[in-house]
């Protein structure tokens, strides 16, 4: 592989193709179950649970052990803390989620810091060490990692400073993860906040994918054995919504014109849609007629879980409703990944609820 | 452009005529940058629009720009990578503006001993480099093709066969060129007739993903066997044409990924038509 070398093992370029195209198996998709200990925090809030670890991994164990719902994700994102828990019997998760065929994943990034001199933009951290703590994800059976770089869109924004910063730092992450045997997911999202329409995202967002995958260049980086996770293109969250097969042209327009075809799999965030939103645009996406190199899938969290948060509301008897809920959404995802999705999921409380959360900080 | 063939018709109408779209090059050729070991950029920004624009309305649709590098030790330098894409940039943007689809051709020259990894390397580089500068100046990548080098060995190393040529130039283009640009048209450097042709082939043949058509954008390569044939002489022409012909069918069998390598090969065809540091 002329653009990449590997330190220490010859099979690792090898390795890490293979997982990044598994990751984008037709039918499967990413759970982002990686909220830090803050984040989750607000989401149990909200059902009135308390932020405890005991509470955390409660949360986690009923999602892993939904029946029939490991076959319709190829991986799910960790926190930390998540990477070394288990079930109440004892089992790590992590071999709950292997025998499932589902890879785990690792966020590595330590969130974002402001960027001096600009309005509100800020730029990720997390470099520091992150080949050491790489290798030890690694050992404790992560094969992906995830780093969420943050843009928005404003009358000055995203600056030229702030693109160029979020670029560079995602693809040092992105080699010092690929050194380390793990297939760096590629998050530079783009806020959905603001006025501005539909033109003017899928503008910003062709030009920073253009520098993202530059720096991926420049960095040496193995294409093929990473993934991407962008935000659809979409207008604002205060203009005029559009129809999905608006969203799928424009964002597949978006893709076309910059992501290289060596990158196996887009895995979309969700932003602030609705569980039933971002299912109905992925599936556009798919249905759409046009050169599409990569697969298309889904990297979701609340847009996974938002339902099954309020049907558990913190109780054990709400198990089997929650796990159902998180089943369906599931499965509609799968079948958006395919085109097929016919809008039939069982819409539980919350589903087509906004899940917009003004200038959202995980 | 302005000659015309002996019956007075004009050779844009004739190639319009045969479905063809008549393209111009609006290059001025290279010039030394300074400073670094002879490396070039190409000039003809200057009233390139007012050209354009005149080049239109003379029947043009498409045009050709073509930037240089080379490979050594210490080239490509990023000057160099920096100027040129910025320039074919330019001109693409210019092009665009005034009716012409822009072909951009960033040529690494296969001259030197350099293996064909090393070429790879490069040619991602430039070519990545290529199309942040086509990013940044607002090209409508959808409107533009792409006309680059094969990814092959320098001309004084070890030749390859023309599968590895197409799996190396292939995962490159992978790589590097957005699914949006419609075309990859090569270029055939010093090729012969019959090895660019094999090469094109090649890639054609080979299984994986290609989002966008591969074919040929021949000058030595389609005309080599021709030249020697028609040596100037009127009595000479339907051997020459029977030679011209030839080539086209084989290049456009190779698109198809269906050349079985039997083309007639005229004296020459199978001829290497490497010239050291070419300049057209």
């Amino acid at each position: 592989m002329s653009a990449f070398k590997s330190k220490f093992q010859d099979n690792l370029p090898y390795e890490l193709i293979a997982n990044a195209a598994y990751i984008g198996t037709p039918g499967k998709g990413i759970l982002a179950a990686d909220e830090s200990t803050g984040t989750i925090g607000k989401r149990l809030s909200s059902i009135n649970v308390e932020n405890v670890e005991s509470n955390r991994r409660a949360l986690r164990e009923l999602l892993f052990t939904t029946p029939g719902a490991l076959q319709y994700l190829s991986g799910v994102i960790l926190f930390e803390e998540t990477l070394y828990q288990s079930t109440a019997d004892g089992k790590p998760f992590v071999e709950v989620l292997k025998e499932g065929g589902v890879l785990p994943g690792i966020k590595v990034d330590k969130g974002t810091v402001e960027l001096a001199g600009t309005n509100g933009e800020t730029t990720t951290q997390g470099l520091d060490g992150l080949g050491q703590r790489c290798q030890k994800y690694y050992e404790a059976g992560a094969r992906f990692a995830k780093w969420r770089a943050v843009l928005k869109i404003g009358p000055n924004e995203p600056s030229q400073l702030a693109i160029n910063e979020n670029a560079n730092g995602l693809a040092r992450y992105a080699v010092i993860c690929q050194e380390n045997g793990l297939v760096p997911i590629v998050e530079p999202e783009i806020l959905v906040d603001g006025p501005h329409d539909i033109e003017k995202c899928a503008e910003v967002t062709e030009c920073v994918l253009a520098a993202v995958y530059k720096a991926l260049n420049d960095h040496h980086v193995l294409l093929e054995g990473t993934l991407l996770k962008p935000n659809m293109v979409t207008p604002g969250s205060e203009a005029k919504k559009v129809a999905p097969e608006v969203i799928a042209e424009y964002t597949v327009r978006a893709m076309q014109r910059t992501v290289p075809a060596a990158v196996p799999a887009i895995v979309f965030l969700s932003g602030g849609q609705s569980e039933e939103e971002a299912t109905l645009n992925l599936n556009a996406m798919n249905k759409l007629k046009t050169k599409k190199p990569w697969s298309l899938s889904f990297s979701f969290g609340r847009a996974l879980q938002q339902s099954t948060l309020k049907a558990w509301a913190g109780k054990e008897e709400n198990i089997p409703k929650a796990q159902a809920a998180f089943l369906a959404r599931c499965k509609a995802n799968s079948e958006a990944t395919l085109g097929t999705y016919k809008g039939d999921a069982t819409l539980t409380e919350g589903a087509a609820e906004s899940l917009h959360v003004k200038d959202y900080k995980y | 452009m302005k000659v015309l063939c002996n019956a007075g018709k004009p050779f844009v109408e004739v190639l319009r005529a045969g479905g063809v779209l008549p393209g111009i090059k609006v290059d001025k050729g290279t010039v030394e940058l300074a400073g670094t070991n002879g490396e070039t950029t190409t000039q003809g920004l200057d009233g390139l629009a007012q050209r354009c624009q005149k080049y239109y309305e003379a029947g043009a649709r498409f045009a050709k720009w073509r930037a240089v590098l080379k490979i050594g030790p210490n080239e490509p330098s990023q000057l160099a990578i920096n100027e040129n894409a910025n320039g074919l940039a330019r001109y693409a943007i210019i092009c665009q503006e005034n009716g012409l689809v822009p072909i951009v051709e960033p040529e690494i020259l296969v001259d030197g001993p350099h293996d064909i990894e090393k070429c790879a390397e490069v040619t991602e580089r430039v070519l990545a480099a290529v199309y942040k500068a086509l990013n940044d100046h607002h090209v409508l990548l959808e409107g533009t093709l792409l006309k680059p080098n094969m990814v092959t060995p320098g001309s004084d190393s070890k030749k390859v066969a023309p599968e590895v040529i197409a799996e190396y130039t292939v995962r490159t283009l992978l790589r590097t060129v957005p699914a949006a640009v419609p075309a990859i048209v090569f270029l055939s450097g010093g090729q012969s007739e019959e090895e660019a042709t094999l090469n094109l082939n090649a890639m054609n043949k080979l299984k994986g993903k290609k989002p966008w058509s591969l074919t040929f954008s021949f000058g030595r390569a389609l005309q080599q066997s021709t030249l020697k044939a028609w040596a100037g002489k009127e009595e000479n022409i339907s051997k020459a044409q029977a030679a011209l012909l030839t080539r086209c069918k084989a290049n456009s069998e190779a698109t198809l990924g269906t050349y079985k390598g039997n083309a007639t090969l005229g004296e020459g065809a199978a001829e290497s038509l490497h010239v050291k540091d070419y300049k057209y």
